[in-house]
């Protein structure tokens, strides 16, 4: 990953400026000259950087081949799904046709675009078994906060004033706790049992009048099915309540498990994980939200609806109005449209069998060196816990930086919340099993390092731009903006 | 071995009468809660004059791996906070027992500390963790 340079005497671009020097050669000017009046100038020139046009490349070159990517390496980060990103998403993404598209256009003029909508919101509705679908909502906890406003709206609607409460398993994802409160509920932990489901006593004893529902991420971020899912779903609904799922783990369960026919009743996807859009900095994100019938009056607008042979934007009767400016990140639905389309039926539905072969075939190869605390069959990640190693002298955190130096990104660590020394690792569907060897040796090595050289696994990353950063430091005394060097 | 001379809570607090013979409470977050936590690099404390509950939520504390609720051992109204954490988080770190203490409670009963764990049974607690 070195690529050369220096760290102690890498420059920013402002730091390398020259007064003067000029990179670019603006166009001429295609439309009349409009001399500007003295008072519309806000300001003196901004200090931007002056640099020769080579000078710019090499400066942001360097910064690429800096970058760690799923296009460079391999990326285990826990329940991100960081996988490949197919090449023809983008190719598809960057038609004209789709990319020159302004959002203000008049429905009439860009029918292609609606019809691909609509066709996403029909593909995501079956393979979650939630027909209704708005695409409006940006991000995973975007779709989160949609849906919990939806389950509030449902209950206010039907005069149920007084369900306050949602119920949120200790092995949830992190954000849905915030966007339930966010959404104006009360959120009470409910705690996992032995096995990693959901513990059916202590939801028992939350479900009564005031419970306004429960958000389930399935599988877990322990990676486990909840095998209670079914009664999970029935002692809810017997209550009174709805069931939110936390579909962010999804390709886990492609072309195999419907949320709806398991008793869900509004669930958001993570195009940006399952569905192969860019992620991680290379966003933007998207998180549909997906719903039953009962639910789909409530939908963030706008929906795509069919009228005859044309497409037409709607809003829902009862809508909790608009989330997001336009259409939700268009450009990002184009991408997950097209990565369906190019699986089909059978290729989706080998994403979720790839994702959990591959999951347990690390965990298997890894069990004994690093501890698991919930061993069962995982879904498409394994939690593991470093405790083994803490023993020895190394945490989960040390282990996480050395396996930069075997060229591995870290996993996902010290969550979920419940297992000591977490790392949580997900191979993803899109790997081969050389790779995964690779990683798995990676770790068995640095298992033996902890033993024999405890010190090299401590200081580490030793191989990488900078070294070990001080993050207390960081955290305590944040340095959050480039200000000059004072001048002498 | 956490020091026999006050109480612990299973959330990982500590709480002793801070001598002043006057029901008054000191509290902070043990050794295991700071080494569970990492460098700890922010606290969000109560106010002066607020109430809390046992158990019940009193502000929360951020380490490098996590942010985590602070749930106060008793009942009663803060008389005082330990200011110096909110520059200083890695005092509790560096002494959870002593300088790093995290508030002083008015209790509303004293005998509840008899309610909660010596440090012969917290020990025990979290050997079983």
């Amino acid at each position: 990953m070195q690529q050369g340079g220096n760290r102690q005497t890498e420059k920013l671009m402002l730091e390398r400026s020259v007064p003067g020097r000029v990179g670019v050669v603006l166009p001429d000017l295609d439309v009349p000259a409009q001399p500007l009046p003295d008072n519309a100038l806000l300001r003196d020139d901004l200090a931007l950087p002056e640099l020769s046009e080579p000078e710019l490349v090499q400066y942001f070159t360097g910064l690429s081949l800096k970058n760690f990517s799923i296009d460079t390496h391999f990326y285990p980060l826990g329940s991100c799904t960081m996988k490949y990103n197919p090449k023809i998403n983008d190719e598809v993404a960057f038609s004209p046709g789709f990319a020159s598209i302004h959002p203000m256009q008049p429905a009439e003029h860009s029918q292609g675009a609606l019809e691909l909508l609509h066709k996403l919101q029909g593909f995501l509705g079956e393979i979650t078994g939630l027909p209704a679908v708005s695409l409006a909502t940006l991000a995973g906890a975007h779709g989160e906060l949609g849906g919990m406003l939806m389950i509030r709206a449902h209950h206010l609607a039907n005069g149920d004033t007084t369900r306050t409460k949602v119920a949120i398993p200790d092995s949830a994802h992190g954000t849905n706790p915030a966007s339930a409160a966010m959404a104006g509920f009360d959120v009470v932990e409910l705690a996992s049992d032995e096995q990693g489901n959901v513990d059916l006593n202590a939801l028992r004893a939350v479900s009564g009048p005031d419970l306004a529902g429960v958000m389930i991420t399935l599988p877990s971020t322990l990676g486990l099915f909840d095998t209670h899912i079914v009664e999970v779903c029935n002692i809810v609904h017997e209550a009174g309540g709805l069931v939110y799922g936390d579909g962010a783990n999804m390709n886990a369960l492609l072309g195999r498990v419907k949320l709806g026919d398991l008793g869900f009743d509004v669930a958001h996807l993570n195009l940006h994980k399952t569905f192969s859009t860019p992620h991680g900095g290379g966003g933007p994100g998207a998180g549909p939200v997906c719903c039953t019938n009962q639910l789909a009056p409530y939908l963030a607008a706008p929906i795509v609806s069919q009228n005859g042979d044309s497409y037409e934007f709607s809003t829902p009767a009862k809508s909790i109005g608009k989330l997001s400016g336009f259409h939700g990140n268009f450009g990002v639905l184009v991408r997950a449209y097209t990565y369906i389309r190019t699986l089909g039926d059978a290729g989706i539905k080998s994403i979720s069998g790839n994702a959990v072969l591959s999951a347990n075939y690390m965990m298997n190869a890894l069990r004994g060196v690093y501890h698991l605390p919930f061993d069962r069959t995982c879904m498409h990640e394994a939690v593991f816990s470093a405790d083994f190693q803490k023993e020895r002298g190394s945490s989960g955190l040390e282990i996480a930086k050395r396996l930069l130096d075997y060229g591995f990104h870290a996993p996902t660590m010290y969550f979920p919340l419940i297992v000591h020394e977490a790392l949580m690792i997900e191979p993803t569907e899109s790997e081969t099993k050389e790779t995964i060897d690779a990683f798995i040796q990676a770790l068995i090595d640095i298992d033996q390092e902890v033993t024999d050289d405890k010190d090299l696994v401590n200081n580490a990353p030793h191989t990488t731009p900078v070294a070990r950063l001080d993050e207390a430091k960081a955290a305590r005394q944040p340095d959050l903006r480039w200000q000059p060097e004072a001048a002498d | 071995m956490s020091p026999d001379d006050r109480k612990y809570t299973e959330e990982h607090e500590w709480v002793m009468i801070d001598g002043s013979d006057d029901g008054t409470a000191i509290a902070g977050i043990t050794e295991y809660a700071q080494d569970q936590l990492g460098d700890i690099v922010f606290f969000e404390l109560p106010k002066i004059g607020d109430s809390v509950a046992h158990l019940g939520k009193m502000g929360e504390v951020e380490s490098v791996k996590a942010v985590s609720d602070l749930f106060s051992p008793i009942n009663g109204t803060v008389t005082e906070i330990n200011e110096k954490l909110l520059d200083h988080p890695e005092l509790v770190n560096e002494d959870p027992f002593g300088e790093g203490w995290i508030i002083k409670v008015a209790m509303a009963d004293v005998t509840e500390l008899d309610s909660l764990m010596s440090s012969q049974d917290y020990d025990t607690f979290i050997a079983g963790l």
